[in-house]
């Protein structure tokens, strides 16, 4: 397990003034608003993962308009040592989708009580380390606009780290499918996780064959229509357009055709294969010998039958279809802007997504530059999921755990445990979902723990300016009229639980 | 008594929150009538199972010429199901519930459905929750709009649901408690402290949406904590052992736990009229299995679960109606990798004391090639919402036209031509 001392965070050094010089992107054509302290705070609360102590004021000083702009040009910001260091404590984390399944492979063969007690810590030692590097770079990272878009597209393109193989390739996926094209074009990010292992494992169609074709044996003779569906309702088309959502039960029929053999290398001697030939097992591959050779219609098209081409040809009409402009501006719009996201907004996005055949940065560049994302009703309307709220919380106070461990089991009580949902269409985004109840008695109870300097086994200061500094300039009526008259021993609690923390 | 459970217990008693509502104000007025005792509970299925494996058509012609590999036998056989009534047969993984259907308090609906055409999971889930098929913008879901129309006081658990997220079913104005699953669900909380509940409770004291959480949430705990400490002591040590034992454990491998933990809060607790618990896992794409396998072992655990809820409950098992439901069924024809896709009708379970039991109704439409819906899936012969609103209506003797404020333009829900469910 990695060491790492907690912290108060006395001064933070920030990207921005030290990358001025080397500004790669136009700044954002953005309204007065949001060039006030207020606009920092808002874009610090909705494009990162919480403001750090003094951050808003820093931001605003850099310009919002620049600060933002650098924020989607990501690579052009180096990150923390904290940051490098932590993951360099998590080797696992760095390695291959076929190494780490080999691993698995290996230990699974050994049935000896040993060889089964030395695959429950492999597979324990993996899953923290992938939830721990998953945690890091969120609290972390400077490059935050990135990691909040590899949060928001990993929960759109889910999988679940507790179903069969998935807990080795959880965190590859993340890593190789996810971030690097968070900002770039649609169809790239589709691909990837079409052809990531995690995803083909996830939704069933590694075995998703060809009736009665040459390669179809045993338990892989037949269609499967778990990803062909989900990838239309799910990852592209929506069911905005109504009950079918402008496809039907046969165009899900022939997406299941098309993608008959798209899978994994389950043997060495299978098939012909696309990418690296060289790599081992259950890898990416294409099984010609399981693939339906017949012609398709799909949406209106004629798809002929030559093969792993008629994926690519499929994962393009998907990517660029007007339902998918529609039904993924819409979910953007819901995440950075409101549960119920302006229409016109909506179809702005939407506009950009079919002019720019699904450009993601142009996309978030005409989300940001609305005026619908800077207007005085926007803020502080988002109600924070748990990950939000317990990763903001230690931003705000400046606190690093030594173990981030029972973080994740605040997690899992608070319902959003990471890599830990397991049907495809991943956590709410919505209040609706997460103010509740019991939800409200488990985030002041973690207020409580945290605002009284205990975290897990760290005992940890909070400089109270310093939260209060990220709550922007003013507080809720309630919230003032509470610390004016509760404990002053519970002043940070209050303020970690306090309404204004609890939104974004 | 478990030190744990005292202090949570004290804590929440003597926090001194100035809530609205009181556990014995409602006992008192519960005694005055009787149709304040009965209950509903219901248990979604989420991921759409595969009812034609649990109230198995052994007697249809096309049965096992659509099911190669994951058709369960017929009675009798080694593995094959319990027989039903002669044509259907009960999977053998759900055992225990032979004996409420020997007794005559266990029901299946077959062939039951949402009119709306989707297989997605997603929608046919809120459809069927919202209680609006077709229609995805209803706001609140069809217990919350139940709760609004059960006659009689108001109380802070008058409804629970298990799990950290509201489900949409519950969704609306009426008071819902929820409760973690798991042992989770008797631990204190930080919030319970009363210094730190008091200082809490003046920041949330107001009527938005997060004070009342708050104090709904407050009022619960300490509703909750009352029951907790009382059946505690009641509770056999070994209960305490096995619970501890399964802590954590994944749905619906702890759904036996969290069936027992619900059975005693409701015995103890009188306000709780409405329970919702939903499991998960039930989407067998692949390796489906029939009498051994992946469903098979997700049936078990339902299986005991509801059997411990039955004999937990005790006489209130007589005032209680239990709905087990699914968003959709599966494909007739099992897939090309020994599982199922998303397919249109299924199996509805009513289980309690004044269920018309030990039949499976509903008309069958046969599996037929040309019986089928859409060439592919079991046809909906019955729509849930003409089932559910007469059958929770009678259940609860809600008032003459409630059934129709729970689905709002569905067709029948009085329950002209449905089958009758529930004595009467």
């Amino acid at each position: 397990m990695m060491l790492r001392t907690c912290v108060l965070v006395a001064s933070v050094t920030f990207f921005g003034l030290r990358v001025s010089a080397q500004e790669v992107t136009t700044p954002l054509m953005l309204p007065p608003a949001a060039m006030t302290m207020n606009g920092a705070r808002h874009a610090l609360d909705r494009l990162t993962f919480g403001p750090r102590p003094g951050e808003i004021q820093v931001v605003h000083d850099i310009g919002v308009n620049r600060w933002i702009a650098l924020q989607l040009s990501p690579q052009s910001i180096p990150e923390p040592a904290a940051l490098t260091q932590a993951l360099a404590a998590l080797p696992d984390t760095q390695r291959s989708d076929a190494d780490l399944y080999k691993q698995e492979v290996m230990l699974r063969r050994d049935k000896s009580d040993d060889g089964q007690a030395e695959r429950k810590e492999f597979t324990k030692n993996i899953t923290q380390q992938v939830m721990t590097a998953h945690f890091d770079r969120a609290l972390l990272t400077d490059r935050q606009l990135q990691e909040v878009l590899t949060n928001f597209w990993f929960n759109h393109f889910n999988v679940f780290l507790n179903k069969g193989f998935d807990h080795v390739w959880v965190g590859n996926y993340e890593n190789e499918a996810i971030r690097p094209y968070v900002l770039g074009n649609f169809r790239t990010l589709l691909e990837a996780t079409a052809r990531h292992p995690a995803m083909l494992f996830y939704l069933d169609n590694w075995q998703n064959s060809a009736p009665g074709s040459r390669g179809a044996k045993g338990k892989e003779d037949g269609l499967n229509e778990n990803y062909a569906r989900e990838v239309m309702e799910l990852h592209t088309m929506g069911t905005l357009g109504g009950a079918d959502g402008g496809y039907t039960q046969k165009d899900v029929t022939e997406l299941a055709r098309i993608l008959t053999g798209w899978g994994l290398r389950t043997r060495p001697e299978r098939g012909s294969f696309r990418g690296d030939v060289r790599k081992p097992d259950f890898t990416f591959a294409f099984d010609a010998s399981r693939h339906d050779y017949g012609d398709k219609q799909f949406l209106g098209f004629t798809i002929k039958g030559q093969g792993w081409q008629e994926v690519e040809q499929a994962l393009s009409i998907l990517a660029t279809h007007p339902a998918t402009a529609k039904h993924l501006s819409y979910q953007l719009a819901q995440y950075f802007v409101a549960d119920q996201p302006p229409q016109a907004l909506v179809d702005r996005m939407a506009e950009t997504w079919v002019k720019t055949r699904g450009d993601l940065s142009a996309v978030m560049r005409t989300l940001l530059e609305s005026p619908e994302f800077w207007a005085p009703e926007a803020a502080s309307n988002k109600y924070k999921t748990p990950f939000e709220y317990v990763v903001s919380s230690l931003r705000a106070t400046g606190v690093t755990p030594s173990d981030p461990q029972p973080l994740f089991g605040q997690l899992r009580q608070l319902g959003q445990p990471i890599y830990g949902i397991e049907t495809p269409d991943g956590y709410k985004q919505v209040e609706a979902a997460w103010l509740n109840p019991d939800a409200m008695a488990r985030r002041l109870s973690f207020a409580t723990a945290l605002g009284s300097g205990r975290l897990g086994k760290d005992q940890v200061s909070i400089d109270q300016a310093g939260l209060r500094s990220t709550l922007g300039q003013t507080l809720a009526p309630q919230t003032e009229k509470a610390l004016a008259a509760g404990d002053p021993r519970l002043k940070t609690t209050l303020l970690l639980g306090s309404p204004d923390f609890m939104y974004r | 008594m478990n030190r744990r459970h005292f202090l949570f217990a004290s804590a929440a008693a003597t926090a001194g929150l100035a809530l609205p509502f009181g556990r014995d104000g409602w006992i008192t007025r519960a005694a005055e009538s009787d149709a304040s005792h009965k209950r509903l509970v219901v248990i979604f299925l989420r991921g759409a199972v595969d009812g034609l494996s649990v109230v198995v058509p052994y007697g249809d012609d096309s049965y096992y010429g659509a099911r190669r590999s994951i058709a369960l036998k017929p009675p009798g056989r080694d593995g094959g199901v319990l027989d039903l009534d002669g044509h259907f047969g009960l999977h053998p993984a759900l055992a225990p519930l032979m004996t409420p259907w020997r007794g005559g308090s266990l029901a299946f609906v077959q062939a039951c459905g949402s009119p709306d055409p989707t297989r997605s999971h997603f929608d046919a889930q809120l459809y069927m929750e919202n209680g609006t098929p077709g229609r995805g913008a209803t706001a609140d879901g069809w217990l919350n709009r139940l709760l609004a129309a059960l006659p009689g006081p108001r109380g802070p658990t008058q409804a629970l649901s298990f799990g950290p997220q509201m489900p949409r079913i519950l969704s609306g104005p009426q008071i819902v408690a929820n409760i973690a699953l798991g042992q989770a669900a008797e631990k204190p909380l930080a919030v319970d402290r009363p210094g730190v509940s008091e200082a809490f409770a003046q920041l949330y004291g107001g009527d938005d949406k997060m004070s009342r959480a708050f104090q709904q949430g407050m009022a619960a705990r300490q509703q909750m904590a009352a029951d907790m400490s009382a059946q505690n002591s009641a509770m056999m040590s070994d209960d305490r052992e096995q619970m501890a034992a399964n802590n954590g454990a994944p749905l619906p491998q702890g759904f036996p736990d969290d069936a027992a933990r619900l059975a005693r809060m409701m015995r103890q607790d009188p306000s709780i009229r409405v329970a919702f618990l939903a499991l998960g896992g039930w989407d067998t794409h692949i390796g489906q299995g029939n009498a051994e396998g992946q469903l098979a072992n997700r049936l078990k655990p339902l299986g005991e679960g509801l059997s411990k809820l039955v004999t937990g409950l005790g006489p209130s098992f007589q005032d209680t109606l239990i709905v087990v439901m699914s968003e959709f069924g599966r494909t007739v024809h099992e897939n090309g990798n020994g599982g199922t896709d998303h397919g249109h009708g299924t199996v509805m379970w009513l289980l309690g004391g004044d269920v018309i039991g030990g039949k499976v109704h509903g008309a069958w439409p046969g599996l037929a090639e040309d019986r089928l819906y859409q060439q592919r899936d079991l046809a909906v012969t019955s729509d849930f919402r003409a089932i559910l609103g007469p059958a929770v209506s009678r259940h609860l003797h809600l008032p003459e036209g409630t059934a129709s404020a729970l689905f709002p333009g569905a067709p029948n829900v009085t329950g002209g031509g449905a089958p009758v469910l529930i004595r009467a």
